[in-house]
Order: C-alpha cells, then structure tokens, then sequence
C-alpha cells in the first residue's frame, strides 16, 4: 500500500488520521459560537467577582467599590469592609477553578462521568489528615489546617495512582476509579473511627467539613498559588491528550500517545489542583463532578473546549454560591461548599433533562 | 463448579451467623443456644441472662446483619451489572443520600430516634430515587439509541441530587447540637447497634418480596447487558424492564439502609469479590458476600473493636470501610484481567 494511508500503529507518527480531533477551522462556525460562549462566561466571571466585593451583612454601592480598590482610605468603614472581601472573592476563584479544571481532566483521565477529583482521594486524604491534625496535635486554625490538609490530599492521591498502576496494564482508567473509590472510603472510616471516639474532635473537623472560602486571609492563600500555577499550567496543556485518552488507550496509543507517561503527567496536574484546593477551601464537592457536564452541554467533548470553559463556569458557580450563602441566612452565613450543591443541582438537573444523552 | 463455589459462600454466610451469635463478649454453648430458643418459642423456661442477651441482642443482630447484607449485596450487583459502571452502587447513585438526608433530618431538626428514623430513611430513599427516575426519563430521553444514555441519565441526576443532599447533610451537621451531631454520625456510617426483631420483622417481609422477584428478572436483566439495542432486538422491553430492575434494586437499598443506615461499600464490594471468587457475574453470590462482609464487620465492631479503643462500640459502616478498602485493593491490583 502507498503511502497516503495514515498508519495505524506504531510511536513514530506525527502523522494524524482526519478523524482525530483538530483545532476549529478559522471560519468553523461552532468554534465561534464557542469562543462567543466564552466571553459570555468571561463577563458573567467578572460581574460576579465585583458582585462578591459588593454584596454582604454590609451592602457597599459599587461606586465605593471601586473608589476602595483603587483610592484606599483605611479610615472609611466600607472601604475596609471591601478590603476584607478581597481575599475570599481571589479564593473563590482560585480554588473554583482549579475545582473545575481539576474535575474535566479527571473524568477524562479515568473515563468515567462518576469520577470527580474526589476520586483520587484527595478529600478523603485530606480530610483524614486534618482530623488527625486535630485529634493528636490539637490544631484549630485554618491556617494550621493547610498543611496537613495538603499532605493528605497528594499522599492519598499518590498511594490511589501507585496501586492503580500495578498489574500489567499500568492504570487503567477502570482501575484507577475503582481504587480511588476504595482507597477513600477506607480512609473515611479511618476518620470515623476517630471521629466516633472523640466528640471534641468531630466538633471542629464538621466545620472544616463543609468547605467554604470565608474567613482565610492572604497568609492562608499565598502558600498555595506556585502549587495552582503549576497543575493548572499542566492540565491547560493536556486537553489534546485528553481528546485521544478518550478514544481510548489502543488508539490513544495508535496515534502516537505516549498514554502512560501523559496519563501520569495529567494525574499530576490534578493532584496540583484539587489538592491545594483542598487545603485552602476544605472539601467542596459538586463542583468538579457536575461542571464539567454543565460544560459539555455546551461544548461538546471536545477537551480543548472543556477546560477553558470549566475554568471559567466553575469559579462563577463557586462565587455565586458564595454570595448567596452570605444573605440567604441573615445575620448567619451558609459556607460556600453547602451553597454550591443548593444552587448549582437544580441547574445540572435541568441540563440533564433537556439534553441528549450526556456522554464522554 | 459455579454451584460449589455459591454453595460455599451460602455455608461460610451460616457458619458466621452461628459464631456472631454463639461467640464474642458473651459465648453461649450450641446446646445452651438450642435451649434458649427452643424455650422462647415455646414459652418454657428461661436461663437466667443468656436467654435475654441471645434472644434481645445478639440473635437479631446476626438477623439484621445477615438480611441487611443480602439486600445490599443484591441491590449493589443489580446497579452495577444495569449500569455497566464499577461506581455505580446506591451510594453513588443518590439512594443513601436520600435516606442520610432525611434520617439526619429527623434526628436533628426533630430529635427522632428509632423506628421513627428508619421510616424517615426509607421514605427519604425512595422519595429521592422516584426523583432521579422522573428526571433521568422525562425530557427527549426516548430512543435517543446511543448505548446506555438512559443508564447515563439516571446515574448523572442522580450524582447532581447525592451532591445536593450531601451538602444538607453537612450542613444539619455543623448546626446540630454536638452530642445529636454524634448520634447522627453513628446512624450515617451505617450501625447494627439498634437492632431489634421489629426491625428484622419488617425486613425479612421486605425480602420475602423482593428476592423472588430479582430471581425473576435475572434473566431479562443478563439480556440488558449485551446494550439497550441488541436487548430491544432480542425482544426484550428495555424501558419496562429497566424500571422494574431500578425499583427492585432501589427498594433492597431502601430497606436495607432504614435498618441499619447506609453500611458503606457493602453494595459497592459484593459484586467485585462475588465475582472474583465464582469467576463470573453471579447475583446469589453477590448477596451471600454482602451477608458474609456485614456479619464479619460486626463481628469485629461489636466484639473486639471495644478491646482496641477503650469500649467504643464502633458502628459497623466504619469497619466495612476499613477492612473493605484494603481488600478491595487487592483484589484490583491481583487481578489479571484488564477489567475489575
């Protein structure tokens, strides 16, 4: 046979069949309406960023908004207020897109719609850590919380690919899921086990539980932003190999996918992402598992599509949450990790219902 | 050869009730045990203590335990095998969540207690499961033709309506008085401590309907596995029969769980290891493993978890997940064959 023919196999291929997945042609018209989406989702990011300064216990005019982000006067009462809703507004968008990111790699690299950044066992690590953190060495504070927080989460995350990738097959998306969920539901009842036998412990780690963004200042912040950078740099890079991991590993590898090395590097990114955001927010579930299907209703499978798009959508989700939980219970506030299932499950219900079949 | 293998399953499930209920704290000789019921059931004479503590602790306990993990070794087996997704098991899919969350409701919000919680986990299960099974099959979900979307639908709403109830869960949690919050934390990882024979009664006609009919749709059901399209080409009704196969595996998890709260991975384990130690998919053993892992759980929680921790009767849920991961894990990394 000649050579036109697009080879099969083999690791020496630059070249790539027709059907695999390109980039939009310049003239594409879905590719605009998607880009079009983007910005949309974009503009949604930044009203809600300005909203999460203004919005509160105390209600600040938007004009003092800015007036406090750009001509400070430590001395004015709303402008101090605004200072104080800094940190909490970065927070929300740092750890609701790693969240997002973190999520859309991860049910790409496991092939599965059930799995979440959860599923490695970063929450269930750091969750145990942390109760550990409190039961033995009596730590109360957010910020004494991170750290133990962070080795929980990327040990759990470690052991969860190690395992996953013994046998022949190296880790299989299958295997992968599989111990994962093991892995964190015996690191769960490990924490129970603990919890159950010292009720001062579960008083403080039930608060840590339901995750929010409140109350961490920069000290709390700062430590984790080269460790964000990092994952979502990798996992950013990764939307072309998520696009042939979905194929699956035999033509993922057919196309000259190195799959166990960029398996691995993906994993990495994830861990980065969802880990740290982990540590700073504590356990906020929803947005990982359900953004990236919210996304694809809008996207398709693409990956190169996916990514940005929950980048952006998932961070929205989590500021939005955010600025609902601090008035929804006047004068009390309800933690953003309880807010983001609330608001964000009727959404994903709607979008279940009305599309078609969402599959990877 | 598959026969053998289940049969030693359904052996090992009798020879363990017989040492959960004769051994442990308080050992009870086989002719003492045979005289305490036989006694009970005949009215005649009591041994001072032992008859009490088999007849009001111990046997319904093994009772309990031995049906709650048939039923979520069944129920587990069933979604995994409709579903065609290893995760896929009531936890995941919302089920447990529905009964957590009304459970936690009653306990917290009206410091219920009891068979007061069981009703309200059970309505709450199958409350939340009508709900993911209206929204997973409204919508423009008919002959969509593609493989498993309405498997997809149903395990995606129920995912999103788990997220939500979790998050309600927690919440109750962080506002609850901290002794109730303790309570709850003990029915949410699953505890055979209240068990009692209204719980079994209630239970065991629970069973009586519902085994017969997994036996009777075992086979349409081995038929769904070849795909929506080949099953609807055999003749098969796939929509009726997935809704009878979703109700059937949704009401063993309800019941299941208001007996004795959402014991963690015993649905998720059951099938895995059913099928590794028979060599094929087999729902009988599926539910005599979920016996066997509940009635050794608490074995361990109820008699030499208190040696290890100064008296804390642990909840069975917590050694399910403790001793079940491990092996769990073993099981994935021994096994040859690219699929668990």
């Amino acid at each position: 046979m000649s050579t036109t023919t697009a080879r099969p196999a083999g690791g020496t291929g630059t070249q790539v069949p027709a059907w695999a997945p390109t980039g939009p042609l310049p003239g594409d018209a879905s590719g605009r309406k998607r880009a079009a989406w983007l910005l949309a989702a974009v503009v949604v990011l930044v009203l809600l960023a300005g909203a999460s300064l203004a919005v509160g216990a105390r209600d600040v005019p938007l004009g003092t908004v800015w007036q406090a982000l750009t001509v400070f006067d430590p001395t004015n009462g709303d402008h101090a207020v605004v200072h104080a809703r800094i940190p909490r507004t970065v927070l929300g968008l740092l750890a609701g897109g790693a969240l997002g990111l973190a999520g859309a790699a991860m049910q790409g690299v496991a092939r599965n719609p059930l799995a979440d950044p959860g599923i490695i066992g970063v929450n269930a690590g750091a969750a145990l850590v942390v109760v550990i953190g409190i039961y033995v060495f009596g730590v109360t504070t957010f910020s004494g919380y991170i750290w133990f927080a962070f080795l929980g989460a990327a040990t759990a995350a470690v052991v969860v690919y190690l395992i996953a990738s013994l046998g022949r097959d190296g880790a299989t998306p299958v295997k992968l899921a599989l111990a994962g969920a093991a892995l964190s539901a015996g690191l769960s009842s490990l924490m129970n086990v603990i919890l159950v036998s010292s009720q001062d412990t579960l008083d403080r780690f039930r608060f840590w539980q339901v995750g929010g963004i409140a109350g961490r200042d920069w000290s709390v912040l700062l430590p984790g932003l080269p460790f964000l950078a990092a994952g979502a740099l990798i996992v950013l890079l990764a939307g072309r190999i998520l696009n042939s991991l979905a194929l699956g590993d035999d033509i993922a590898r057919g196309l000259g996918q190195r799959v166990v090395l960029s398996r691995a590097v993906t994993v990495l990114g994830i861990v980065l992402l969802c880990g740290t955001a982990t540590a700073l927010a504590g356990p906020i579930g929803f947005v990982g598992l359900v953004i990236p299907h919210a996304v694809r209703f809008l996207t398709g499978p693409d990956y190169r599509w996916v990514l940005p798009f929950s980048l952006t959508a998932a961070p929205a989700l989590l500021l939005a949450a955010d600025i609902i939980g601090r008035v929804v219970l006047l004068p009390g506030e309800v933690p953003a990790g309880i807010m983001t299932a609330l608001v964000g499950a009727p959404v994903f219900v709607w979008l279940v219902r009305r599309g078609k079949g969402a599959s990877l | 050869m598959r026969l053998d293998r289940t049969a030693v399953l359904a052996a090992a499930v009798v020879l363990l009730f017989f040492v959960s209920v004769l051994l442990g704290s308080y050992t009870v000789t086989i002719p003492d045990f045979f005289t305490i019921v036989a006694n009970h059931l005949t009215g005649g004479a009591k041994i001072p203590g032992a008859s009490f503590i088999v007849m009001e602790n111990k046997l319904p306990r093994a009772v309990v335990g031995t049906m709650t993990g048939i039923a979520f070794g069944l129920a587990g087996a069933l979604f995994q095998t409709m579903l065609r997704n290893p995760l896929a098991s009531p936890d995941v899919i919302g089920i447990s969540f529905g009964a957590s969350a009304a459970a936690v409701v009653a306990i917290v919000l009206f410091g219920a207690a009891g068979a007061v919680v069981s009703g309200a986990a059970l309505t709450g299960a199958l409350a939340v499961a009508g709900l993911i099974y209206a929204i997973s099959s409204g919508g423009k979900l008919r002959r969509t033709g593609r493989g498993n979307a309405a498997g997809n639908r149903l395990v995606l709403a129920g995912v999103g309506i788990a997220a939500a109830l979790q998050a309600v869960v927690s919440f109750l949690m962080t506002r609850a008085d901290i002794r109730t919050a303790a309570d709850a934390l003990v029915w949410l990882n699953g505890s055979l401590n209240s068990a009692s024979w209204d719980r079994a009664g209630v239970l065991f006609l629970a069973l009586t309907v519902l085994v017969p009919a997994v036996t009777f749709i075992a086979g349409p059901l081995r038929i769904l596995e070849l795909g929506d399209d080949a099953a609807a080409g055999l003749g098969i009704r796939v929509n009726t029969t997935r809704l009878i196969l979703v109700a059937i595996a949704v009401s063993l998890a309800a019941v299941a769980t208001a007996a004795a709260g959402p014991v963690s991975f015993v649905a998720f384990l059951s099938g895995p290891i059913a099928r590794r130690f028979t060599g094929k998919a087999s729902l009988p053993a599926s539910a005599f493993v979920g016996a066997l892992i509940v009635l050794a759980a608490d074995y361990f929680a109820a008699n030499l978890a208190p040696l290890l921790l100064g008296g804390t009767v642990l909840p069975v849920g917590v050694i399910t997940g403790v001793l079940g991961a491990p092996f769990l894990l073993w099981l994935l990394v021994t096994a040859n064959r690219k699929d668990a």
